[in-house]
Parts: C-alpha cells; structure tokens; sequence
C-alpha cells in the first residue's frame, strides 16, 4: 500500500556537491539521519571489535602460542569488550530506536532534535576518544597505550599504582562522554514515547518496539548514572589523590565492584531490550499473526526492567560476600528468568499456527529465539551460585554472555537491517545473498560458541593470553577459533550485500512486507517529515485495519 | 591424556566443596535440560509445522491475540521451577560458606600477589611460594584444610577446579575457603581474576600428600636454608645486587618479601609460578631475564651477564 | 527535566553510599566529629531560594515580569551566598584542620559528595543568571513561564540534595 507524498518546492538550491552534502549530514538534527550515523559508526566498530576479536582468536588457537605479547592481548579484550558494548551494540539500538519511533508513533521527528544531534556526537566521540589511546596513550616510561584493565575495570589495577600512564583514563574518559550521549538520547526517547504519539494511539496501542525502548531508555538513565559516579571517584582517585578504592587507606576494592556491576548488569537488559523490540516487531509480521499476549508482553517487560537492577551481585559471587547475601542474589537472578521466558514463550506461540515465511529476517529471528533460549538456561545454570563459583570467570561464562549478545542481539540485529533496510533506503536487499549471510554466520557462531563452553568446564579462566597445554583445552579452542572465521566471511557477505543494494537492490516501495504498524505507511524512504497524513488509529495495527477493514484488530483488543 | 579428561575438569571432584557442586550442577542441567529440550521441540515444530507452502493465497491465519490461560500456566510452571533451583542452590551456599571450622584443620594463609602465590603455615612456621602442599583427608575421619586468602596488590581469584569453587583474593578484603581433598595427588589451576599482564601464568599447584609425605614435608620445609660451599660465588652475587631486597632465603642476609621465598626452591618443581620447569637451564633463563619467560612480570632483569646469572642459578640450586 | 533528575539522582545516590558506607572507616586523620562545623545558616539561604524561585515562577505566570525578576535575583544571592559559606567552610578545614581530599576516607568521599553538590549549584546558578540576564535585557515574557518552572525543577532538586546531603553529613555522620 503507497501513498504520496506532498511535493515540496525548495526555497534553495538542491545541494549537489560533495561538501555541501556531507555538510548536511554533520548538522543534520533529522531523527532519520541521525539514526543512520548511529548504524553506520556502529557499524564500522562492529569491524574493528571483530578485528580485536580475530586477534585475539588466533592468539588462542593452539597453547603458548606467539602471536601477539601478553601486553597487546590483554589491550585486545579490554578493547573488544568496551568498544562491542559501548560503541557498537548501544549505538545500534540508538540508531534504530531514533529511526523507528517517531515513525512507529506517527511523530514528526523526536522531542529534542538538537539534543538528539548532541548525544550522537558524545557518543561518537568517546569512541574516538578511545581508540585515541593506540596512538596516543603514551604516559610515563612509555606506559600508556591502549587501555588493558578489562572492560570493567576492577579497582585497584586501575590505581596509578598499577595502571601507570594514561590508558586507564583514555577508558575512563571515553565512558564519561559517550555515557552524556545515552542518558541524552535516553531522555529524548523518553519524552517523545509520551508526549508525542499521534492520535488515538494511547499507550496500550503503541508498538512494542516503543515499550521496549521506553523500558531501555528509564534503564539507561537509571544505570549509567552508577557507572559515571564510579568513574568520577576514580578519576578523584587518580588524579586528586582521593582514596575511594584504594585499599592501602582502608578503601574497598568490593565497592567498585557494587558500583560498577548495579550499571554492568541493566546495561546488559539494555543491549537486549531491544533487541527483544525487532523480535517482537519482525515475528508476527512474518508468522502474519498478531503478537499474542500483548499486554502480558508490556508487563514482562517492565518487570525485567525493575527486577534487573537487583541481580547485579551474581557478578560478583566468588568476592566473598554473606551467605545470606550470596542468597539473595540467587533468588533475583532466578526471578528474572520468569519474565524473561514468558516472552519466549509468546513468541513462539507468534509463530504456532500462522503462516511463516522464512525471509532472511525470520531466519536471524527464529535463529535468535533457539539462541537465546539455550543463553538464558546457561544463564540459570550460572544463576545457582555454588555453580558459578566453578563457571564464572571462566571461558563458560565468556560463552554465556556471547550467546546472548551475538546469538541473541546480533542475530535481532541483522534481522532488523534486513527487515527496516527497504524502509531506509528504499530497495530491496538481495535475499540470496542475505540467506549467504546467514548460513555462514550461524555456523561460525555455533563451531565457536557451543564448543567455547566446554573449555570453561574445563577449567580455563578468562584473560589468559595463553595456556597451558596438557589441561584438555587445546582442541576445543581450535575449533572456537575457525569458528571465527565463517563468522567474518557472513559479516563480509552481509557488507557486501547493503551495498550493492543500496546502489542496485529493486525499488521496494513503501510497504514491501505488507507489515501492519505506521512506518510502512509512508514511502520508502520516508519524506523528511516523515507522514503527509496519519490513518486513523484505532488498534495495535492500524495498518492491518485498513488493509482488513472487515474484520479490524480493534473488534478484539 | 588425564583419565578426568583434563586435569581442571570441574566435573571430577576429589574434595567436598567440588562435590557438592557437582551434585548441584547435575541437578540444575537435568532441569535445563529438560526445559530446553521441551521449548526446543516446541520451537522446531512450530518452524516447520506452520511453515508457509506453496503460494501465497492472500489469506492470514487466525489472528489469536492471547489467552490468559496460557499466559498463567507458563508463568506459573517457571516459577515454581526457579523456586526450585533457588532452594536447591540455597542449601549448597550455607552447607560450604558455613561448614564449621573443626580444631583439626590445616590453616594456611595465601595471599596473592602480582604473578606469584604466597603461602604461610602459621601454625607450622612454615613459608613458602607457588605449590602449595596440604594433607589428604580421610571422608571418615576429615582433616579439611582451610584457606585465608589475603592480597597483596591487586585482585586475584584461587580457582583448582577438582578441589573447591573459585575464590577471590581482594586486597582489604579478607576471604576463606577451604577443601578435603581425598585422593593424593597433584592438582592444578590457575589464578582467575585478571590481575594484571602476567595474569594468564600466574598457575596453582596444589600437592595433596599422604599424612606421612605431608609431615616430612613441612619437616624439611622449617629447616634454614642449606648452602653448599662450592656456590659462594653465586651467594656472594645473590647478597650484593638488589635480590635481597626481593627475596627471602632463611638464615641469611635475604629478607626481602616482595618476591617469593626461596629458602627452598629446589623443593619445588617449578619456577615462576609454574610458568617453567625447575631446571638449571630455566633458573639461569630466568635469572637472566625474566621477561624470557614471563614478559610483563614484576621481576626485572638486574643486569647480570649469562656467567654471573649461571652463578647465581648453581647457588640457587643448592637451597634444598 | 525529571528524567535528568532521575539520572543525576542516580549518580548522587551513589557518592551518598560511599559516604555512608566509609563512616568510621578512615584509618588516620580527622574524623567528622573532630572538624565539621553544621552549616545552619547556608543551609536556611539555600532552602530559602526553593521558596523564592517558586515565588518568582508564581509571578511570570501571572504575567509580572518585573516581580520575577526580583525573586530570581534573590534566588541567584541566596545560592551565591550558599557558595560562598561552602568555600569558607572549605578554606577551614583546609587550612585549619588539615582536612583535604587526599587526606583520607573521610576527606574523599566528603569533598567529592559536597564538591558534585557545589558544581551542580553552580551549574544552576550560570543558569538562573543567563535567564537573569535575558530578562534584564527585556526578552522574558509571561509565555516563558513553562521553561522559567522546568529551570526551577532542576533548582529545587538542587535543594533537595542538599537537605539529603546535610542529613547524612552532619546529621546521621557526625
């Protein structure tokens, strides 16, 4: 279904050259646009993390290996956990959150396009700020470099004690900016899910991509802010003398720990949230069933957002904290899967008794759910304390957390490339080469991440930049490493294929999937204003209403 | 190859606090194993039963948009089945954090430190460095051993799989675990809390001997240093440069304590952790440079010449 | 407004538990009882200007540009005042006490918690003074009511956290 758009005469000349251009996109405050920036600095970090991650891979590949110095190894997952979490993952769900909303709701743009256009600009340069450090990190004696604490950062080894130089702060830094772009871009999508969504569409009618984002968003801001009050104490600690984690003044390396894991861990819901939101879109649509049990979804959801802020201690398990507190945080962790399998279950019962049509984003969706299911029960398995004392830190829970955020998120991900793709720019991928992309990268991820399990039960911990041989890990890290491989040749496949579509992919018009919620109401791409008129919304899917105005959705709801 | 398969595999248990999470283990993959393999099913024949055949005909399925019975049972089943697992996980938690400390246990103190293991009997006026012995205990009669862990720098983690779950060593923050192994033995792991850029050699060597073994042991370990008279210049070399500030070897000038005790070195079958073999050749390696070995560790290389490393190395050789 | 309020919440909630959590814990050095004066009446200047921009936001609503403007300037005095009680009470226990934030548990986490709050006052004050300045210039008008109230949300909070601050400072610390 098209409609027109309102031809707009420009009162300036239609900029052409190549200045001009990218002028616009550097001072663009559009929601549109900013979201593509978003996707697209994602993007390139998406490469560069994997790079880290190849590095690091071949590093590991066969015991007291050679490749790189135990110092560029340790900057290599520091490096890879920072940049894949902050500068990849995050900037993706703000990317697809700023595109989507205003369009999902029937919204002209988001409610603050210039702090939008600020947060973006944090968020990039603290990327930048970080990768700085590889050049220009060198502190006293040459220490410096690329930050080498681990992506969390435990207190002391970030003292100036023992993390001489300016790696440490390059981290410090680089979170402090791009955490002032989250908690911005958070208060933007905040403020338009409730203020602006047009007519007749009250919250229980909106998409649950909007819910979603909500409850990442309130996350964000509640959660970022712990992490920035952390880091400030550090830089107090490094810089002003101050002793807040410094356990020679009887300071508390525990403490930093607290504080950093009650951000650490609803920043992961953050990631996932989400993600959860383009499942949640893309299933009924290809199952051509209504999402079932909206309602319940909403509530599971804002459950997850409330009980995650109370299981950050299953983090910090072997620290030796009480009995009774050990406890406690066994009890959260295991609640938090209640909700979290409810919404498993609702998407099956999506699918269960409609009419699946397997397009390459059904295909990273259905992937995801098996995915995520296997993710969470390892997650419940970790979750029973005396468990974790053997799991974590080691390469189980490495495995654990990748299922989640590649085989969970990244698969949601590509799926929501693939499923908004046309509606950003107005062709069709290609599907072969998007299945290609599939293909590879389900089994690279399966020969790395099913089999990453079993050298942590076997005993080998994480950050190791080498083994022992003779422990039984040797193989099993073999095959995690070729694993790798088919992974980077699907994410090549999938590169290849979002440009050569861009430039030669058929027209796609504006609705191409015969989908139901408001953005596929306007053309492809949308107008800059997004929607010369708004149809009348009445239900969950105003625009399964018009197209069966016999029988609308809100005969039901 | 190790019978267990690998000889870190936390499913071959030889001490109480490794069992009991083996039990648990088992019990919690059972359940998600199970969970998985009904979701699983669910899931495979939802993909292929209601997969779209042929042409599309313009018709949509039923529209269902939920039920509440169906909501409720799969809100109610989970719940039960995690207070379940957190019941089960809770008795664990209490039956080894709170074990009673009985008069007969070992107590020895470890206290980690950037890349090597210290540890002291303070009971038996015993210290020593990086393999640590404790006695077998008997199930019917246990004599548990039970570890204080202290830090001296940053945070460290105690982790041999086939002995006990892994515990943190935090600077400030003092921590105990302890283990019954009952099956003699030598038992590896290594450190598990990142903890600077030697953390990957920073290996746990725990010998677990017979009583018998274990009192000669800790017999031979209380005696001073012995010294050879052929390795004085060795001695002599070890005294002047700044090894002594380091290290400590009973008996003489060496009192230092940033580095490991060496009173007994040649008691050990490893040097650095673990990270090498205890051989001549490795001692002279590592006297010469350490970063040979373990580039990034806390020993400097005090510029001695391949001669007076392989001075200090016959010396060292001597210390029984 | 009040999501910012709810992250800056956040961030204060936790220099509050580190303050909490090393009472009694400095090894060395002055303790609070041994040094830290209650700032009575910078507290009362500070509470009173809630009072006042509330005051001042009551008259640009019923269009008296020239009354709100006199309580927004008092509003700005009394936060500068409160500044200035702030800076003394620092140059105190620098210079007489010893106290600084090197010093020890105590000297950190109490610097920083009423260091974050003196920054957020004065974040506020350039502020309350840039629209003090519009104003004088003429180009406050009633129908910036609405935004002159969101600028007084983030004061009152402001307020709020320092009576939160004074509690668990001087009351509950010392």
């Amino acid at each position: 279904m098209s409609t027109e758009s309102i031809a707009l005469t420009r009162p300036t000349a239609v900029p052409t050259s190549l200045v001009e251009r990218l002028h616009e996109w550097v001072t663009t405050v559009d929601h549109k646009r900013l979201g593509i920036l978003y996707i697209l600095y994602a993007l390139l970090f998406l490469l560069i993390g994997g790079l880290e991650a190849i590095i690091m891979r071949i590093q590991l590949i066969h015991p007291l290996n050679n490749f790189v110095s135990p110092q560029v190894f340790n900057r290599m997952f520091t490096m890879h956990g920072t940049t894949m979490i902050f500068f990849v993952i995050m900037p993706f769900m703000f990317g697809f959150a700023n595109y989507l909303i205003p369009l999902m709701i029937g919204a002209r743009d988001l409610a603050f396009p210039r702090l939008n256009a600020f947060s973006f600009w944090m968020t990039a340069f603290g990327g930048l700020l970080l990768y700085f450090s590889f050049v220009g990190g060198d502190g006293l004696y040459g220490a410096g470099n690329a930050p080498d604490v681990g992506w969390f950062a435990y207190a002391p080894l970030t003292s100036q004690t023992f993390s001489r130089g300016h790696s440490t702060d390059f981290w410090i830094l680089s979170l402090l900016v791009s955490g002032v772009g989250s908690v911005g871009t958070a208060i933007n999508i905040i403020a338009t899910v409730l203020c602006m969504r047009c007519k007749g569409m009250t919250l229980g009618k909106m998409p649950l991509l909007a819910w979603l984002n909500l409850t990442m968003a309130g996350l964000v801001i509640l959660a970022v802010s712990p992490l920035t009050a952390a880091q400030l104490m550090l830089l107090v600690d490094r810089y002003l003398g101050g002793h807040f984690f410094d356990t020679q003044a009887g300071g508390s390396a525990v403490m930093w720990m607290h504080f950093f894991w009650v951000f650490g861990h609803p920043e992961v819901y953050v990631l996932v949230i989400p993600a959860f939101a383009f499942a949640s879109e893309i299933i009924p649509v290809f199952s051509r069933k209504a999402i079932f049990g909206y309602p319940v979804m909403v509530a599971a959801t804002i459950c997850i957002g409330f009980i995650s802020m109370s299981v950050w201690a299953h983090h910090m398990f072997t620290v030796g904290m009480s009995s009774a507190a050990n406890t406690f945080f066994v009890l959260s962790t295991m609640a938090i899967a209640v909700p979290t399998g409810i919404k498993i279950f609702n998407w099956l019962a999506t699918m269960w008794g409609g009419q699946i049509h397997f397009k390459v984003p059904m295909l990273f969706c259905t992937a995801f759910l098996f995915q995520f299911l296997i993710a969470g029960l390892t997650g419940i398995m970790q979750g029973a304390a005396p468990f974790d004392w053997q799991l974590t830190a080691s390469y189980f829970v490495i495995a654990h957390f990748h299922y989640v955020i590649v085989g969970g998120i990244l698969f949601t991900l590509f799926g929501a490339f693939y499923y908004w793709f046309p509606k950003m720019s107005g062709r069709m991928y290609n599907e072969a080469l998007g299945k290609l992309h599939f293909w590879l990268f389900i089994i690279g991820f399966h020969m790395t991440f099913d089999f990453m399990h079993i050298p942590g039960i076997l005993g080998m911990p994480r950050r190791i930049y080498t083994y022992e041989p003779g422990r039984g890990w040797d193989n099993w890290n073999l095959i995690v490493t070729i694993g790798v491989f088919f992974q980077a040749a699907g994410v090549l496949a999938f590169i290849g294929n979002l440009l050569w579509s861009y430039w030669r992919g058929k027209v796609a018009g504006s609705d191409p999937w015969d989908a139901w919620t408001l953005e596929w109401f306007t053309t492809s791409p949308p107008p800059i204003y997004n929607f010369a008129e708004i149809p009348e919304v009445r239900s969950r899917r105003p625009l399964w209403d018009l197209k069966h105005p016999e029988d609308p959705d809100w005969q039901y709801e | 190859m190790h019978p267990s398969f690998s000889p870190t595999n936390i499913f071959a248990p030889v001490s109480t606090p490794a069992h009991s999470i083996v039990d648990l283990s088992v019990f919690v993959l059972i359940v998600t194993a199970a969970i998985f393999v009904v979701v699983f099913s669910l899931l495979a024949y939802a993909a292929v039963k209601f997969r779209k055949r042929g042409e599309s005909d313009g018709h949509e399925p039923t529209q269902v948009y939920g039920s509440t019975q169906v909501e409720l049972a799969w809100t109610v089943i989970p719940t039960l089945i995690v207070v379940v697992l957190f019941l089960a996980a809770a008795r664990v938690i209490a039956s080894i954090q709170n074990a009673a400390r009985p008069s007969n246990a070992l107590e020895v103190t470890v206290i980690g430190h950037q890349f090597w293991w210290e540890y002291r009997y303070p009971s038996l006026k015993v210290v020593t460095a990086n393999e640590l012995h404790i006695p077998v205990s008997n199930p019917a009669h246990p004599t548990p051993t039970f570890l204080t862990l202290l830090s001296a720098d940053t945070d460290h983690s105690f982790w041999v799989p086939r002995l006990a779950g892994k515990t943190d060593l935090i600077p400030n923050h003092p921590n105990s675990m302890w283990m019954d192994p009952q099956e003699t033995g030598l038992y590896l792991g290594q450190c598990a809390q990142y903890c600077g850029t030697q953390h990957a050699k920073m290996l746990l060597l725990v010998y677990v001997d017979s009583r018998e073994d274990f009192d000669r042991w800790i017999r031979q370990q209380s005696r001073p240093a012995q010294v050879a008279a052929t390795a004085s210049e060795g001695r002599r070399i070890f005294e002047t440069t700044a090894c002594v500030s380091c290290h400590t070897i009973a008996g003489t000038r060496a009192n230092g304590t940033f580095g490991p005790d060496l009173t007994h070195l040649m008691s050990r079958q490893t040097i650095a952790a673990g990270a090498a073999k205890n051989t001549l050749g490795n001692l002279i390696a590592w006297i010469y440079n350490p970063a040979l070995i373990k580039p990034g560790c806390e020993m400097p290389s005090m510029g001695l010449s391949t001669q007076q490393a392989a001075e200090v190395a016959e010396y060292l050789a001597t210390l029984r | 407004m009040y999501c910012l309020i709810a992250a800056e919440a956040a961030i204060f909630t936790i220099f509050v538990v580190a303050y909490i959590f090393y009472l009694g814990k400095s090894l060395t050095g002055p303790q609070p009882e041994d040094v830290l004066r209650v700032p009575i009446f910078f507290t009362i200047c500070l509470l009173s200007s809630s009072l006042t921009i509330h005051l001042a936001v009551k008259s640009l609503r019923s269009g008296k540009v020239h009354v709100f403007s006199l309580w927004w300037l008092l509003t700005i005095a009394l936060g500068a005042v409160f500044l200035t009680g702030t800076a003394r009470e620092w140059g105190r226990l620098i210079y007489e006490e010893g106290l600084t934030i090197q010093t020890n548990l105590f000297g950190t986490t109490y610097y920083s918690l009423v260091g974050l709050h003196a920054f957020h006052v004065t974040v506020g004050l350039l502020a309350l003074a840039t629209v003090a300045i519009f104003t004088l210039l003429g180009y406050v008008r009633q129908e910036h009511a609405e935004r002159a109230e969101v600028l007084s949300m983030y004061w009152h909070f402001v307020d709020v956290v320092w009576v939160v601050v004074f509690i668990v400072v001087y009351i509950v610390g010392l």
